[in-house]
């Protein structure tokens, strides 16, 4: 049944739902080629498969009581290592919380178990998901499918090398700034940012407040569209978690049609700061949609201009406050210095020894941010921003259903290339960063692999507020046009990892 | 050029409690010179009367009853601390002795 | 670490202008903490009312407590505050072993009261009005014990431990405007605000209000200035003063220490400073160079909250009268006598003497029972007289037995006891333990007949004018009926057989 790696989520709930296949046969297949090759992708930070084949059992046994629990019961997910998880240990890819075992469970996980998805295990991130690329990780960078010697996106590279190397059908993300979007587009798989509180955020492991949210990974829209359906919906214990349903996603996917269909170009991201191969496929998928009968226009929204530059220090105002529970007293590492220091000295070390040099900077650049003095300047200026993109979005959604952009500026770039470079790393989220501040959703879907690199490209799609049903309309109407040039979904061109 | 000094990057270390050698200073400072010159663009970015926006979608009101819950054990409570006693947390002198 | 020198108080009130403000911190008697379900419990076993939000495990995160947000709004209005139409959370930043998550929730640009005023009585009867700038809320920190060392201080220890039971208790953080004008009552001012503070949300039931166990604190901030001059003089802030005395000595000595240092040409360090109960005096707190900057910003895991007219006037509603004013009342329609009264105010039965009038009693026999037998009850059972099992229902139907006949003193004692006991109402424990009046005068007329037998001489005593000679017969009449008859009635009938 080694096929089954191959199949979309929703492929395998159908066989798994007719009995064709039992989620315990299908959780085997993942965790089993999850344990061969995740040597050469590190995309999981840890595996069990006694908890994934307990829970696949359990999956079974409550099928064949006539019990099918969600759409995707028995068909097993990776969790990105940001969620709590209370039988598996959670470190958010820092060694500050090395080997910690979290004492409840995440919202999301909880839905996931009671929907009957076996949990495989737990993937990699940047260190406290800043990065976008996975370099940051303190566990080492995972390394993308299509090219092992490229980055697979970040934060979330664990989960998009997981999906897109078929180590698992599905993944949970979380997107502060495209950790979803940015992986998903370099690795030819499917990722989406649900309107902000959506999805509950209960349990994950805080970067910034007010711009998280948990999203799924996939290889198909429709995959991303059941995740999200699965995972949604009010939970009293995150308190900007949404009171009303968005509705079925998966709907949405289903009944997606081009009629009457008005698409947005952002102006202030239609330039030569994208890759030409990835250009490229941008305006082919532009092309696509004029050829299917869209209407599509051009939409200024001048503020984007500011939107990196208020997102670092919003991001890293909250992350320095977020953060701050790392002190070494209630759980997580410690490190005492020589001597007879005090606590006060014991948390400056277990600080300096536990944090990367990136989570470090982001630290001090947000308490920076938030000091006297410069407040109002920096991190009240930013909050302004936010309003200002609002309302250019209000504005460009008066005109158009959705927006599109190229997800991300390039490719895969090489790991080490920009490492070492902050501000270059802060660029690559140029496109997705909108969103966030906006709290609007966005998702992105393969559209190409780039001339110059062979590599994979993604469209972004960008829908108003609670109107993620939208999003999940065009993305499949793209997806659909796609899919009759290439037969098949993008990641079947990818070389098989089993021998590279 | 902006105002990150070393002194300053060693202020805003001990604020946000992290332990920083000297070589560590001078390197963040160089990089959060540059950070801060690229991001302090927002400051020009906003001209006239605009709130603020700290929840991206607007909510207000949102309360939980005053009902008791169940509590962690203190077993459990206890369980990932580095060190206790006594049933509670057990840390380093808060103080320096006089 | 000692007493400094001081200057004697008189000449410092002399010398200089006295500004005080004072931050009252309220602990909120709610069943669950202000962000998560823990219980609000005092003395648990420690880190048992905890959970991950409020030991702040990583991925957790608030909600606010509806009852929480009422009773600050409450202590708002009951403070004559105006109540902030959109409010918010922030976090201050700064780190600490108790404060779990290394900020603390609180209230900073938009607390929920501000602008309000109460007046102060102190006990000569001199008023001070006492202006309120802000009502905010807030998370309690958990708790610190530092062992070793000689004291079990924070100085010398050689460790410490935290529970964090504590951490998440709601808090309502009352800070007043700067207080001029009270010269040389400002210790006393100081000491009656925070009794009137304690007596109001007492009152209100939206605290336990006891200041051994922290429920309500005081933060004293006392600065001087020459007399005349404009700007005010650099403060201190004594930290946690915990008892009503404690606030008193700590702002005269703190105005003793300034003084002196001031005369002397020094200038006043502005630092916190914390209080020696045992030995009486303030200590310099150790300079926090960076917690001035606490770093502010909106909380993002809680929206704002935008209490409606109408909820601020459901609260309004439910609040009960300002504990000084239902005094003044209260004493005026009682006519009690001063000393009378503050027995009764001092003894904490106040509720229970008005329920006791409001059922019908006469002011002066509920004073009685409350203060009287029930106090002396409830000291030999060594409970406090409000906890009594008896209701003031009941004290007044008592009373009213009496007043009717129906009931002697000291059967109304044993019906009391009666009630105690669990008999039941009155009525019930009348019946159970047969104790009634015997009103048939034959019975008693035999009863006189057998005593004025045994004592032959009396009824001659009586003829002669000596009508006190009544009194031995009456107790032995009594005696025989088992006390249950109307001693004026006996009397009443003696005196008939003597004519
Ligand atoms: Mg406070
Ligand atoms: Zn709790």
């Amino acid at each position: 049944m080694s096929d089954l790696i191959h199949k979309s989520a929703s492929e395998l709930a159908d066989l798994i739902a007719s009995k064709s296949v039992s989620s315990q046969e299908v959780t085997s297949a993942f965790f089993d080629r999850s344990v061969e090759l995740n040597p050469k992708t590190n995309s999981y930070l840890y595996l069990n498969r006694d908890t994934a084949i307990a829970a696949a059992k359990a999956a079974d046994a409550a099928l064949a009581n006539g019990e099918k629990l969600s759409p995707l019961h028995g068909v097993p997910i990776a969790v990105k290592d940001n969620l709590t998880t209370t039988d598996a240990p959670t470190t958010s890819g820092s060694k500050i919380l090395e080997g910690w075992v979290p004492q409840y469970d995440a919202t999301v996980v909880a839905r996931l178990r009671k929907a009957g998805l076996p949990i495989l295990g737990k993937t990699n991130m940047d260190e406290f998901a800043m990065g976008s690329s996975t370099e940051y990780s303190a566990y080492g960078p995972s390394k993308n499918p299509w090219d092992l010697t490229r980055i697979p996106g970040g934060s979330g590279g664990g989960s998009s090398s997981a999906v897109s190397g078929h180590l698992a059908p599905i993944a949970i993300g979380s997107d502060t700034g495209g950790s979803i979007r940015f992986p998903a587009a370099v690795t030819g798989s499917v990722g989406a940012k649900p309107t902000y509180g959506a999805v509950s955020r209960y349990g994950l492991i805080a970067l910034a407040s007010s711009l998280d949210q948990i999203g799924p990974v996939s290889n198909t829209v429709l995959d991303s569209a059941l995740l999200q359906d699965v995972i949604s919906g009010h939970d009293k214990h995150d308190s900007t978690s949404l009171p009303q349903s968005l509705g079925s996603m998966a709907d949405a996917v289903r009944s997606a049609d081009v009629k009457g269909l008005r698409v947005g170009v952002v102006k202030q991201l239609d330039s030569d700061a994208f890759q030409p191969g990835v250009k490229a496929c941008f305006d082919d998928t532009i092309a696509k949609l004029v050829a299917a009968g869209a209407e599509v226009v051009t939409v200024d929204c001048p503020s984007f201009e500011y939107a990196i530059a208020a997102y670092y220090l919003i991001l890293p105002a909250e992350a320095s406050s977020n953060l701050a529970k790392f002190d070494s007293v209630r759980f997580g590492l410690r490190v005492t210095p020589d001597g007879n220091p005090t606590i006060e000295r014991v948390m400056a070390a277990t600080r300096e020894a536990g944090f990367g040099p990136e989570v470090k900077r982001r630290i001090i650049l947000g308490t920076y941010a938030l000091s006297s003095g410069y407040y109002d300047a920096y991190y009240g200026s930013a909050q302004k921003v936010r309003t200002l993109i609002q309302q250019d979005l209000a504005k460009a959604f008066s005109q158009v259903d959705v927006l599109l952009t190229p997800t991300a500026p390039t490719t895969a770039f090489k790991i080490g290339e920009k490492v070492n470079n902050p501000l270059a790393m802060y660029l690559n989220d140029i496109a997705t960063i909108p969103a966030n501040l906006a709290g609007i959703p966005g998702m992105s879907v393969p559209n190409g692999l780039a001339f110059e690199d062979g590599l994979p490209s993604g469209v972004q799609i960008l829908a108003p507020a609670m109107q993620d049903a939208q999003m999940y309309r065009v993305g499949s109407i793209i997806e659909q046009m796609y899919l009759a040039e290439w037969g098949a979904p993008l990641i079947a061109q990818a070389p098989k990892l089993e021998v590279l | 050029m902006s105002e990150i000094t070393p002194d300053l990057v060693r202020h805003l270390a001990s604020l946000s409690r992290i332990l920083v050698t000297d070589e560590e200073v001078a390197t963040l400072a160089g990089e959060l010179n540059v950070i801060v010159d690229s991001i302090a663009i927002v400051t020009q970015a906003v001209k006239g009367d605009v709130l603020a926006t700290s929840h991206p979608i607007p909510m207000a009101n949102v309360f939980r009853e005053d009902v008791v819950e169940p509590s962690l054990t203190q077993e459990s409570a206890l369980s990932a601390a580095p060190d206790s006693a006594e049933g509670r947390f057990r840390v380093a002198a808060i103080l320096d002795e006089e | 670490m000692a007493k400094e020198a001081l200057m004697p108080y008189e000449q410092a009130i002399e010398q200089f202008e006295v500004v005080i403000g004072l931050e009252v911190h309220v602990e909120l008697n709610t069943k669950s903490k202000m962000f998560c379900g823990c219980a609000n419990i005092f003395g648990n076993e420690p880190n048992t009312n905890v959970c991950p939000i409020c030991i702040g495990l990583p991925g957790s995160l608030p909600a606010v407590n509806k009852k929480a947000v009422e009773s600050s709004i409450a202590i708002g209005l009951a403070l004559g505050c105006q109540i902030a139409p959109t409010g918010r959370f922030s976090r201050k930043n700064y780190f600490y072993p108790d404060l779990a998550k290394n900020f603390q929730t609180s209230q900073y640009d938009e607390p929920i009261a501000f602008e309000g005023k109460i007046n102060i009585e102190l006990e000569d009867g001199v008023v001070f009005e006492v202006l309120i700038e802000r009502a905010h809320m807030e998370e309690d920190a958990g708790k610190l014990t530092h062992i070793g060392g000689a004291t079990g201080r924070i100085q010398g220890a050689e460790y410490s431990l935290v529970d964090y039971n504590r951490a998440g208790v709601p808090l309502v953080e009352i800070v007043t405007k700067p207080v001029y004008g009270a010269g040389a009552r400002a210790p006393e001012l100081a000491a009656a605000y925070v009794h009137a503070i304690r007596e109001i949300v007492k009152s209100m039931n939206v605290s336990d209000a006891r200041m051994e166990r922290g429920n309500v604190r005081c933060d004293a901030n006392v600065s001087l200035r020459p007399h005349g001059q404009a700007k005010l003089g650099t403060r201190t802030e004594t930290k946690n003063v915990n008892s009503l005395r404690s606030v008193e000595n700590a702002v005269r000595y703190e105005i003793q220490r300034q003084a002196h240092i001031l005369a002397n040409g020094g200038t006043i360090t502005q630092e916190t400073r914390h209080w020696h109960e045992d030995r009486g005096y303030t200590s310099a707190g150790r300079p926090k160079s960076d917690a001035d900057d606490y770093r502010y910003f909106p909380e993002p895991d809680l929206v704002p909250v935008q209490p409606s007219l109408a909820w601020i006037e459901e609260i309004r509603a439910t609040l009960p009268e300002n504990p000084g004013l239902r005094r003044k009342r209260l004493m005026e329609a009682w006519g009690f006598a001063e000393l009378e009264f503050r027995d009764v105010v001092n003894s904490d039965l106040l509720d229970q003497v008005e329920a006791t009038v409001a059922a019908g009693a006469a002011p002066q026999a509920a004073r009685k029972w409350w203060t009287g037998e029930l106090a002396r009850l409830a000291n030999s059972q060594e409970v406090a007289v409000q906890d009594l099992s008896i209701t003031p229902a009941q004290v007044a139907k008592i009373q009213q037995l009496i007043d009717s006949g129906e009931l002697t003193d000291r059967m109304a004692r044993d019906v009391v006891a009666g009630v105690l006991a669990g008999e039941g109402d009155p009525e019930a424990v009348i019946e159970k333990r047969g104790l009634k009046v015997v009103s048939d005068d034959g019975a008693l007329i035999a009863a006189i007949d057998e005593a004025l037998a045994k004592q032959p001489d009396v009824l001659e005593k009586i003829r002669e004018g000596k009508v006190q000679a009544a009194g031995a017969v009456i107790g032995a009449v009594m005696q025989a009926m088992r006390g249950q008859v109307d001693a004026a009635r006996v009397r009443e009938l003696i005196l008939e057989r003597a004519k």
